[in-house]
This record gives structure tokens, sequence and C-alpha cells, in this order.
């Protein structure tokens, strides 16, 4: 499988793994490899509260920029330091050490609702045709 | 050619200078003594270099450019024609470089003449009532136009309620850009599958919070809106104005006059249309053309032919929206485009648009054997390709724009506009040979060729240049500015 | 004449190849109704021969030209050493595009580079940008930067801002969106400025010197904007920060302004230079291009544009600005003048203003009826209160061959006697001793 399947994904290329009650998000590697190397993540303050499949921040490439799309709503919890320094983190590990925001979800039901890695590759195949 | 390898901080130093400044010789006195309590600066941290070295960085570094003086500039929606020489040469003309903007009305009379004359001439080509010279390049003209059109409506008591600009989705970023900075909003339409004006989308967006359409024309693509007429004819119904992006003004000059369209407002890009030098990015100039309704409401001041011959500056236009420049926009540079338009004549302005478009549409149908022709359509002044043909290959269009440079042309601009994948869009100009036209041709149909065989070579390129790619991710992470001192 | 070099044959060659018969075949998408029948009614075509004898005979129509400037409000009579227009008008320089491809255009962004370093360092500011349209619409996108950094909309402009300025930023914002707190004897004063200061203000903007050529105290003023948790906006002429504490030092987050004064000619106004300044902090919300080293994949040094995100054709209505075409050749005109003068030379520009300014208003108060409107220190510009209208004295300079200044009098009715006189390095001893006999003569005209 091209696409991890210990997450789930949104139609805009976002990512989120759900563990302990936690959902860590990020964005897949289609968009990167979309986006080229991302040299600039903004990001929400701690405790701000996001909205599902609403822009909470913008990730930006060198000729690009995108806006960040909650995969769920939630309160932020964390965010990846590391980017600041590194945001190359995303291109070269987008699942993992290139992960974005941690939140606290507040509605556990929308989680579910998310695609599987089946359904968002074939969602990447039809963007692509 | 050798990149120099060092900035002008890197050289000289103590003991170097330029030239020098004459002795003081009036009576001095002491700083602190004329200057009482004011903090002077401990140093600047500038260059020490004598003038021969000085020369020489900066003929070394012009040796780096491309220009147009040299080769060919594709570049689609710029229009990189010819800049004629007389026009430096009478733009530099110390009766008008060294006039003071404030000297008053009488003792500048031959630039007030000149303003008069190119406010006159543009208003003719363009089929509108007036004129303002004031913005200093065509996003400027795009911001005074809106306000124009804001100012209008709100005269009418419908300033609260229209504040919607419906642009393409093939526009300018400059347009939207504009859009925000006057206070309104963005309404993107898609185009139709022909990448024209998609009527059913218009008449979906238009509504009584319209406040304007923007369009270039041709587009973006390089086509003639076919149902142009359609379109500003429904947007007045809908009680919105008609704003044109003259950006591709040299697809109609001498032969169809925006006014005509149904267009209230264009702005003119004279580097572009008007021949006057990009200058590696500006100075340019973007003189804004209304309808009679919206004259009213120009920038002040205009300048004004009287009855006795002589001009004069009007500053009493009480519904003017205001200055939008220091003093009297890139004058030198509407100078230049005023002797552009003067050689040129009625004839010569015809065939300016004549000559690019059959430039254009030679290349197009040249080009569509090697790369994909989305849009098969006879084109304007300019074409768009795709580059999506290659990427079978893994080639991509900025691939074949590095590529380019190695045969001695500039590359097109590539990746816009946004509708079409891989986009290559080119303009010749009309100042192109046949000679120079079958150049380029040649080198995109041997790239595409490339691109199947030998695919690292596309992707190495350029190999020929003063530098090869550079990294732009290292420079937007940590991006360094400034020079360091040595 | 349309510089077009397309032969017969040639014609005939693109037209079989392009599938149609005759040019007018390539038009069909275009309504017949609006196709001109005949060409725009415009004069022309003139030869250069011709054009050179009209546009010539028009440039002989500005006297003012030929008369010694005594004349500065914004734009100054500075010199322009000669290698600038040697260098600046190369055709490599003249006739290239935005740098794009920045691997053919390692010209025009090395001097960019050496152009924001140098104005950085001028304005005690971190980064510099490629430059704006002149110093109205850079002030403006200050004010507008100001207003996103802070969230607030209030723009409060302190003391004797150019009239010219204050209009441009009326024309941009909401003109009740800006305060303008007026001056005393001249000069911004900082409680006055601090009472106009309110939880809605997003910027305090001074000039420095201001429009009457005065200087202001900008820590001061910097601390009363900081206090208000607004941003401190200074408008600066960049040969005056040759000898003035820069207030990027002091604490100005945004350093803008007009810099014709280096080395670009008066040329009725334009095309001029803004500049904009600012702090490392306010980096990512800057207005137009920006260049920045790198090295190619060899290591090679090379200069590239920059955060082109920020810029309208990727970012588009959420842009920090709409500009793009800026003005890229009187940058290169002003790094090629600084790279000239360098160290020393801008220094000494700066202190024969001052010293030939102050000798000049020193031959002013002992004329009779002439005195200087204004007690605190200024930089190379002072206001004259005139003993008769100042249009009259601007008159009487005509004989004497010399423009003695700018009658204030064109901007408020109020200041109708009062004039405003500007005296660069160019005016030599003989020159302002011709400029104090026309006010000898237009003031006992009386």
């Amino acid at each position: 499988m091209r696409y991890p399947d210990d997450v789930r994904y949104t139609a805009e290329h976002e990512w989120a793994r759900l563990e302990n009650g936690i959902i860590t998000i990020g964005v897949t590697s289609y968009a990167t490899e979309q986006l080229g190397d991302v040299v600039f993540v903004e990001l929400p303050e701690i405790g701000v509260r996001l909205e599902a499949l609403k822009t909470f921040g913008v990730i930006e490439a060198v000729k690009t920029v995108s806006d960040l799309f909650a995969p769920v709503s939630g309160e932020v919890l964390e965010r990846n330091g590391a980017l600041s320094d590194n945001p190359a983190l995303v291109n070269q590990d987008p699942f993992g050490e290139g992960w974005i925001l941690r939140l606290r979800p507040s509605d556990p039901g929308e989680y579910a609702k998310l695609m599987s890695n089946v359904d968002y590759e074939r969602h990447v195949e039809e963007q692509h045709a | 050619m050798i990149m120099p390898r060092r900035l002008l901080i890197e050289q000289g130093g103590a003991g170097h200078r330029g030239p020098a400044l004459p002795a003081c010789d009036v009576p001095q006195r002491p700083l602190a003594e004329l200057l009482p309590g004011v903090v002077l600066r401990a140093e600047l941290v500038f260059p020490q270099v004598s003038e021969p070295e000085v020369v020489r960085h900066f003929t070394e570094l012009s040796t780096l450019n491309h220009h147009v003086d040299r080769g060919f500039y594709p570049l689609g929606s710029c229009t990189m024609k010819y800049n004629p020489k007389i026009d430096e040469e009478l733009a530099g003309l110390a009766g008008f470089a060294k006039a003071h903007p404030l000297a008053g009305d009488d003792a500048t009379q031959g630039c007030l003449r000149a303003m008069a004359e190119v406010q006159r001439l543009l208003a003719e080509i363009t089929g509108f009532a007036a004129v303002t010279t004031q913005p200093a390049a065509g996003a400027h003209g795009e911001m005074t136009g809106l306000l124009m059109m804001r100012a209008y409506h709100r005269s009418r008591g419908e300033g609260e309620r229209r504040r919607r600009v419906i642009v393409p989705d093939s526009a300018h970023g400059t347009n939207p850009a504009s859009v925000s900075l006057v206070g309104y909003e963005t309404v993107v339409i898609p185009s139709g599958p022909d990448a024209t004006v998609d009527l059913d989308a218009l008449a979906k967006a238009l509504d009584d919070r319209t406040a304007a359409v923007m369009l270039t024309v041709p587009n973006t693509v390089g086509l003639f809106e076919p149902r142009v007429l359609e379109v500003t004819r429904m947007a007045h119904a809908a009680g919105a104005q008609c704003y044109m992006d003259g950006a591709n003004l040299n697809a109609l000059v001498g032969r169809v006059r925006p006014g005509d369209l149904g267009f209230d407002v264009m702005h003119i890009n004279v580097h572009k249309t008007f021949s006057t030098p990009h200058g590696g990015g500006g100075p340019g100039a973007g003189p804004v053309a209304v309808a009679k309704h919206l004259e009213p409401f120009l920038p002040t001041p205009v300048a004004v032919l009287q009855q006795d011959g002589r001009v004069r500056l009007d500053w009493e236009r009480p519904q003017s929206i205001g200055r939008v420049h220091s003093f009297n926009g890139n004058f030198s540079i509407l100078l230049r485009a005023l002797a552009y338009m003067l050689t040129l004549g009625p004839e010569g302005l015809a065939e300016v648009s004549r000559v690019a478009i059959l430039n254009a549409n030679y290349l197009m149908r040249r080009l569509a054997k090697s790369y994909d022709l989305p849009n098969p359509q006879a084109c304007m002044h300019e074409f768009v390709l795709s580059g999506r043909g290659l990427k079978k290959y893994g080639v991509r269009t900025l691939d074949v724009a590095k590529r380019l440079l190695d045969f001695g042309v500039h590359a097109p601009t590539v990746y816009f506009p946004l509708i079409v994948e891989e986009a290559l869009m080119i303009e010749p100009t009309e100042t192109e040979t046949f000679d120079r036209l079958d150049h380029f041709a040649t080198a995109m149909e041997r790239i595409a060729v490339e691109a199947a065989e030998d695919a690292e070579l596309l992707h190495q390129a350029p190999h020929t240049t003063p530098v090869g790619r550079l990294d732009e991710a290292r420079a937007s992470r940590e991006p360094r500015l400034r020079w360091s001192i040595p | 004449m349309s510089f077009v070099g397309l032969g017969r044959d040639e014609e005939q060659r693109m037209l079989k190849e392009i599938g149609v018969a005759r040019f007018e075949d390539l038009l069909a998408a275009i309504p017949q109704e609006v196709l001109l029948e005949h060409p725009p009614r415009i004069p022309g075509p003139l030869s250069e021969i011709e054009l050179r004898r009209l546009l010539g005979r028009w440039a002989r129509e500005n006297h003012a030209a030929e008369l010694v400037s005594f004349q500065g409000g914004g734009i100054y009579d500075h010199w322009i050493p000669a290698a600038v227009d040697a260098l600046a008008s190369r055709s490599e320089f003249v006739t290239a595009y935005t740098p794009y491809q920045p691997e053919v255009a390692q010209g025009t962004l090395t001097a960019i580079f050496e152009f924001q370093s140098m104005m950085a360092e001028l304005t005690g500011c971190d980064v510099a940008n490629a430059s704006m349209y002149d110093g109205a619409t850079a002030t403006v996108e200050a004010a507008l930067l100001a207003r996103r950094q802070t969230g607030r909309k209030r723009v409060v402009v302190a003391g004797m801002v150019h009239p010219h300025v204050l209009a441009v930023l009326r024309t941009y914002l909401d003109p009740d969106e800006v305060s303008h707190v007026g001056d005393t004897a001249g000069l911004a004063v900082p409680a006055d400025v601090k009472a106009a200061l309110g939880p809605d203000s997003a910027c305090v903007i001074y000039q420095q010197p201001n429009f009457f050529g005065l200087v202001e105290d900008p820590p001061a003023l910097h601390a009363i904007a900081h206090e208000a948790g607004a941003l401190a906006i200074a408008v600066c002429d960049p040969i005056a920060l040759a000898l003035l504490e820069p207030p990027g030092r002091t604490g100005a987050d945004i350093v803008v302004g007009e810099a014709q004064s280096l080395g670009s000619p008066m040329s009725f106004g334009g095309p001029l230079l803004g500049y904009f300044a600012a702090k490392q902090s306010l980096l990512r919300g800057l207005p137009g291009r920006l260049v920045a080293e790198t090295v190619d994949r060899q290591g090679r040094r090379g200069f590239v544009l920059t955060l082109q995100t920020r810029e309208q054709h990727i970012r588009r209505e959420k842009a920090t600005s709409n500009i793009c075409t800026n003005q890229g050749l009187m940058a290169l005109r002003a790094t090629i003048h600084m790279g000239l003068l360098g160290r020393l030379g801008l220094r000494e520009v700066a202190e024969l203003c001052v010293q030939k300014s102050h000798h000049a208003a020193r031959l002013a108060a002992g004329i009779p009826g002439y005195a200087l409107a204004h007690e605190a220190p200024f930089f190379r510009e002072f206001v004259l209160r005139c003993p008769v209208e100042a249009r009259r004295v601007v008159e009487a300079g005509l004989e004497f061959g010399v423009s003695p200044g700018i009658n204030l009098g064109r901007f408020r009715p109020e200041w109708k006697d009062l004039l405003l006189v500007a005296v660069t390095e160019l005016r030599d001893a003989g020159e302002i001793d011709r400029w104090a006999q026309t006010l000898h003569r237009a003031g006992g005209a009386r």
C-alpha cells in the first residue's frame, strides 16, 4: 500500500492518527510531492480550538502555498516545534517526524468518518486522471 | 563567463574611495553647533571601493543578464518587445530630467504638454473619455481603477452593498490582490471548457452585490473573449462596472478599442504595449483610462489643455479619489511611451497587433506538433502549451524552461495561467523576426526529443549559464537577505 | 514604422503553416462590429529626426530645468556621478525583465541584494525589500503591514509628514481611519501624539527630516507608539540617514521613504524610488520582492527571488500587497550611487547639505523682512517666512536664474508667505549668493 493503514485521510490530503484519545495530524506524502520542498509551516497556538474541515494554518513551498484543513474538531495540545527549524521534515517523513499538530478531539465520531487508506488512494488516482 | 566572486562590500577597503566631492566653499560651523541635540550615527558600514572597480563590478554583473537587446524573450503576458533607443535619449533630455515637479505650471509647460498628449493619445487608442497617468505600474492602475469604481458606486448610494468583484480563474494574481487592497471580496468564476468566460457561471455570480467584473482581454490563454459584448452587457444589467486588465493590449492595439467592448475602465501597461523598457523589474507605468461617467473620480491632478494652448494641472475635482502617487507618476516612462506612439503613428500601431498575432499563431501551430495545445482556436498575441505530455518521461515544464536557457533564449512564462496543467505561456511579440521564431521553435522541438531520449540532460539544465539551478528551498528556509560584513 | 522585421515571403510561409489564407481569418473570435475600420486618429508616424525636433522643443519649454534649483519638498537636485548613468543605461540592465529565471538574471539579482543590504544598513533595520513605487506608496504599505500585524485600524500621522504622502494615505485607507496630529513649532510633539493614540491605533507615522526639513526626535516617538501597542513607522530621506542616528536602531519597526535622492534625476517627479525596510519579525508580512543568497548545485554562490508566497502571483487575494512591477532600475541606480559614494562620500554629501543650507539660512536671516519660520535643527531644507507672498519670491528668481524654493502656499493658503528652501551639495557659494539676491529683490519690491 502506498499510504499507511494506521491513519485516516481527508480529501484535502491531511492525515489523522488516533492514539490514546489524542489525534496527531499531518499532510500526506501525496501532498508533499505536489507541493515540492516545504519551506514554512504556519501553525495555530496551543489551546486554539479547530473546527473540522476548516483551515487552521498554511503550508508553504518555494512557489506554492496551501491551506491546512483540520481533519477533525478539537483543541490544539501540541505543535511540532521541530518544523520551525527544519520544515523539510514534512517532505522527508510526512507520516512520522513530519507530523504537524496534536489535538484533543471534541467529537469522537468525526475520526471514523475520515477516509481509509484504500479510499484515499482511489481519491488520489481520481484527481490524477 | 565567470560569476563575480565578490560583492561590493567584499572589495576595496579603507583608503579606497570613489569620485570626490568638492571642498565646502561656504563658511563652516561644527555640526554640533548646527544640529544641537541631534544624535548622529556612529558609523555607516558601506563599501569603500574605487570608481574603476565599481564600474567593473556592475559591468561584470550586467554580462550575467539575459535581456531583450541580446535575445528572444518569449515571456507570456510580459510583452518583451524591442525598446527603441531614441525613446531613451529623449526621456533623458535635460529639459525633462531636470524639471522639478513643484516648479509650477508655467515653468514646466513642456512636461505638462507631454502629459496631456499621453492622456489624449491613450484615450484615443483605447476608446475612453479620459486618462490618468499617475499609477506607476499595472497593479497600481488596477487599484486606482477599482477605487474609481468604488467611488462611483458610493456616489450612487450603492457603496455598502456592492463589494464583490468577479474574476475568472485564469486572471493574473494582481487582480484578486488589488481587489483585496480596496476592501472588496473576490468571487472567482471557473472558465468554460474553451478557457473563455462561462456565461452561466457569470450569470450565477452576478447580483446586486457585484461591484465589478474584471476581465483580461485577450485572456491569459491568449484567446479573445468571443462573448465579451455579452459579458459587459450582463454586468451592466446587474448594475456592475466592467474593468479590463490591459496587460494584453498588444493584441488589440490599433485594431480594437476596449472602450468599444463595453468596459468602463482599464489600465495600460506602457512597459508592455508601448515598449518602455522593463528595467529588470521596473519602472513601468500603469495609466488608467475611464469612460465618461468615471471621469469625475480620476486622481488629482489631471493635465488639462486650455483654450489658450497652455496646459495646467487641474486640482479642482471634488469627486476625485485623491492622489495615488507622490508626484506625477512615472513621468519619464510616459515620455518614452509617447515617443513610441508618435514613431508608430496610426498605421504602425495596427501593424504591431497584426504581426504580434501572426507571430504567435505561427509559433503555436509549429509547436503544437511537439507539445500539447489545450486550446486549439486561433490565438491572439500569445498562446499556452502544456508540458503534460512530457511527464511520462519524468520531465516537467520547469525542465523545459531551464533547458531553453542553454539555447540563448529566455524561458516562457511557466505554470501560469493556473487553469492549464504544466503551462508554458509564449508571447513572441511583433519585433521578433521569422528567423528568431524559427530558432526558438527548433530549440523547443529539440527539447521535446531530448525529453524522451535523455531526461537527465533536462533535469540538470541549464548547462551554459553563469550559475546552474539554484537552491530556492534553502533561500526560503533560512533567508539571507543582506550581505555580511567581511 | 513598428520595429517589425517581417518580409513578404516570410508572411506567406507563416500563413501557410498556420493554415489560413489571410491574416483576417485569425480574428474570427472578434465581433465584426468592434473591429476598427481605420486605426485610431493619433499623430505620426514621426522619424527620429522629427521626433527629436518635437520633444526637444517641449523639453526647452521647461525653463524650470535651466534654473539653479533650491527646490526640495520630497524631490531633490543632488549630484549624480557620471558612472551612475553610464552603468545604469547599459541595455543588459535596462532591457531585462524581472529576474524570474535566476540562472540568466544574476546581474539584476546581485544588484538587488546589494541594494537591500545597503538600505538595511542605512535605515538600521534587519531587512529591506527590492523597492516600492515611491515614498508615498511605501508609506501606505507600511501602514497596511502595521494594520495586519496589530489587527487594528487607526493610522496616526505625527507632525509634518509630506502633504502628498498624507494625501495618498487618505486615498488608500478610509480617511476616517487616518488621524493627523499637527505640529508645534514645526515638530511632532510626543505628548500630543500620545493623546491621539488609543486601543485601535495600528501605527505612528512620522517623517525624518520632516516636510519642513526639521529633525524630529525618533526615540521619543518610537517609545510612545510602542507603549500604545502600535508600530513605529519612520519615513526617512536616505541622504539624511547617512548622518543621523538610523531609526531602526532606536526602535522603529518599519523605515520607508523616497530614495530619488540616491542617483535618480528629478524627471518631473517620476520614476521615483520607494524603499521599505523593517525588523526581522515582520519579514513574512513584507510587501514586494525580496532577493536571497543561496547556492547552485555545484555550490556556487547565486541569488534568487525568495519568500514569493507572500506575493500576488502566488497568494492572490491573500497576498501582502498587489505590487508586481516595482522600480528596479531606480534601485539599481541607487545601488551604483551608494557604491560609488561609499562609506565616506555619502556622509560628505550629507554634511555638505547641512553646511550649505545653514549658510543660506544665515544669509536669509540677514535680509530685511525674512526670518526662519522654525527654531528646531534642520538638515538640508528650511522654511523662510517672507515679507511678501512666497510666489513673488519664486517669480523674482527668474531674473537671477534661480528657483529659490517652493511656495508653500500651493499646499495651504495660510502658508502663502512661506518658502521651503533646499540647499544640496550641488549649490556653490556663488549660486547661494544669487539666491540671496533674489530674496533681496523680492523683499524690496514690497
